[in-house]
């Protein structure tokens, strides 16, 4: 009873995993990447979903809400930016004051409602719920129909690709450099507070697009779908760095392996959810956990580290 | 070279933590010039390298490099002239990126950096040499994280990536400090081989006065935000660590204090 449950319940889950995985693969850009952790993302993850829908819902082709949702983490990042690099105000603060203002555009968005429904009948949606468990392509009145694990998990791998590219250059390096060390970066010519606010916006960017994929997916965008979203994505940062930190050390598969993190933490929420579980205590439980995962590596350090040499000391 | 014109450093203006740090100093660095400086523990050493540097701006006063104004250029811009090393082995290169990627990020300061590759396969092999020569066998491990790497072998990648790209300033700030004393001389070896060679105008600080005598052709002592002697030439050669102690007392109108100059 049970294990039927959670298998039917299982393609859903995957997908969803793979839709915030997109969307873990920003908050790693800004809390690994940059060592930034963004709360603008709460209020992004509902951005991009409610401009995506709105824009559909007005008669506009699929391309451009995707393009204008893109467009509207973009300018998440860089107000978060800007109050951070040049109001000076502390990141954390500076996320938590885009992620409020947020609340009120994103809810002028979606016409003063909190939700706004994308009835899959009406339109040709990219990914949705009731797909999940057909074929990877079918055609339907000449459309191509397909299943939301197979279109996410494309896009995810072709966002990857694209970031593994990025990283790579001179400006994605110095990048890198500015979250590493940035009095170092300095140093060598690296404007870090650029560096920064552009992290912001490639991060929001892609959260607001796995907003966008997520409000397809399920039929609606709500006010709410973003509660908790930092969260989320740092419990699929977590879980990806705890099981494949030894094995994968390629930044492709490392960002792979937060797509993955994602899925299992969907896959985890489901099997929860399928012991019957309250799901009024499943935020209080994301939270409990990634705490502890959190913990970990800091209780390490404290209590498990060996003396370091005179010559090791931090800064 | 370096043109610095009655600077002054207040740190925490009107505050009861308020300091002068530098106090209308000024200095003037030719062509070529190795400068050694010491001075006891907050005579505004690292204050004078991080003013030039552009850590934050002065509070008075003009600083230029090769005639080039810098005083309110900001930190990342000036780069372009500097090389600089800290005293800290973290401070100078970024841990999680392999050696290779840290020399790379040096070689490219002062240009735009865009969506050319970061690192080429031509880079790696011209670093490879340069490895070579610091005969630490590091030429072997390039993509190692530095931060696996010892401190010394952290301050010769560092004075690596200072060099890269030939700076019209070098920044020493008692780089060997933190350093085991057989790892200091290395590194301090290493610094000496590289002003050498590619002749560098380097202002280095150093706790160590034997050091101070032994390297450069000049040498500055400050005390409380001022420059008190300023020994080259002839002179500088000649000089010995009884001599700067004795100085020093005359200039500053006290003893040094022998516990904050380690004698070596
Ligand atoms: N960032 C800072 N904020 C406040 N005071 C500072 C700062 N940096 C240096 N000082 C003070 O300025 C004085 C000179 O410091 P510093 O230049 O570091 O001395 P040193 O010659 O030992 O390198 C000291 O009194 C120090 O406490
Ligand atoms: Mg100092």
């Amino acid at each position: 009873m049970f294990f039927t449950d959670f298998i039917n319940a299982l393609p859903g889950a995957v997908a969803q995993g793979l839709i915030w995985g997109i969307m873990a693969i920003g908050v790693y850009i800004t809390y690994k990447i940059l060592d930034v952790a963004d709360l603008t993302v709460d209020g992004t993850m509902c951005t991009g979903g409610a401009v995506c829908v709105m824009m559909l819902t007005s008669g506009k082709p699929m391309w451009l809400a995707l393009l204008a949702a893109v467009g509207a983490g973009l300018l998440a990042g860089l107000v978060t930016g800007l109050f951070h690099t040049l109001m000076g105000i502390p990141a954390i603060l500076a996320g938590i004051l885009s992620q409020l203002s947020l609340y009120s555009i994103n809810l002028k968005i979606m016409d003063n409602k909190a939700n706004q429904s994308l009835n899959a009948r009406n339109f040709n949606l990219l990914v949705s719920l009731g797909n999940v468990k057909s074929a990877p392509v079918r055609i339907v009145d000449g459309h191509p129909v397909f299943n939301p694990i197979f279109l996410v998990a494309v896009v995810l791998i072709l966002i990857i690709a694209v970031l593994y590219w990025f990283f790579g250059t001179e400006l994605g390096c110095s990048l890198r450099a500015t979250g590493a060390n940035p009095n170092m970066s300095r140093a060598q010519g690296i404007n870090t507070k650029r560096g920064v606010v552009l992290g912001l916006m490639v991060s929001n960017a892609l959260v607001a697009f796995s907003s966008a994929l997520l409000a397809q997916y399920q039929g609606f965008a709500d006010i709410n779908m973003g509660r908790g979203a930092i969260v989320i994505g740092l419990a699929a940062v977590i879980i990806g760095t705890v099981l494949f930190d030894r094995i994968f050390h390629n930044f492709a598969l490392k960002l792979l392996a937060v797509g993955i993190g994602a899925i299992v933490y969907y896959v985890v929420l489901q099997l929860v959810l399928s012991l019957g579980v309250d799901t009024n205590l499943l935020k209080l439980l994301s939270a409990v956990v990634v705490a502890i995962f959190l913990a970990v590596p800091y209780w390490r350090k404290q209590y498990m580290s060996k003396p370091s040499k005179a010559t090791e000391k931090k800064s | 070279m370096l043109k610095v014109n009655e600077i002054s450093k207040v740190f925490n203006p009107g505050t009861v933590n308020e300091k002068l740090a530098l106090d209308r100093l000024s200095l003037t660095l030719n062509e070529g010039d190795f400068v050694t400086v010491i001075g006891g523990n907050g005579a505004g050493k690292s204050t004078l390298l991080n003013a030039v540097a552009g850590t934050w701006y002065v509070s008075a006063g003009s600083i230029l490099i090769d005639d080039v104004d810098v005083t309110r250029m900001s930190e990342h811009k000036r780069a372009k002239y500097l090389g600089r090393v800290f005293q800290d082995p973290m401070m100078g290169t970024a841990a999680t990126m392999g050696i290779d990627e840290n020399l790379a990020l040096a070689s490219r300061r002062g240009t735009m950096r865009g969506l050319g590759r970061g690192i080429t396969h031509k880079e790696r092999e011209h670093y490879k040499e340069l490895l070579e020569t610091l005969d630490l066998g590091l030429e072997n491990r390039i993509t190692t994280k530095v931060g696996l790497l010892s401190g010394g072998q952290r301050q010769a990648v560092t004075l690596l990536m200072a060099s890269l790209k030939k700076p019209k300033l070098l920044l020493l700030d008692e780089h060997t400090a933190a350093l085991d004393p057989k790892t200091a001389a290395k590194v301090l070896e290493t610094t000496e081989q590289i002003v050498r060679r590619d002749n560098l105008t380097t202002l280095m600080i150093t706790h160590n006065m034997r050091d101070a005598i032994a390297h450069g052709n000049r040498l500055i002592m400050m005390d409380n935000g001022h420059i008190v002697l300023d020994i080259s030439g002839d002179e500088k050669k000649k000089l010995t660590v009884d001599d700067l102690m004795e100085k020093f007392a005359v200039a500053a109108g006290q003893e040094f204090d022998n516990d904050q100059a380690i004698l070596g």
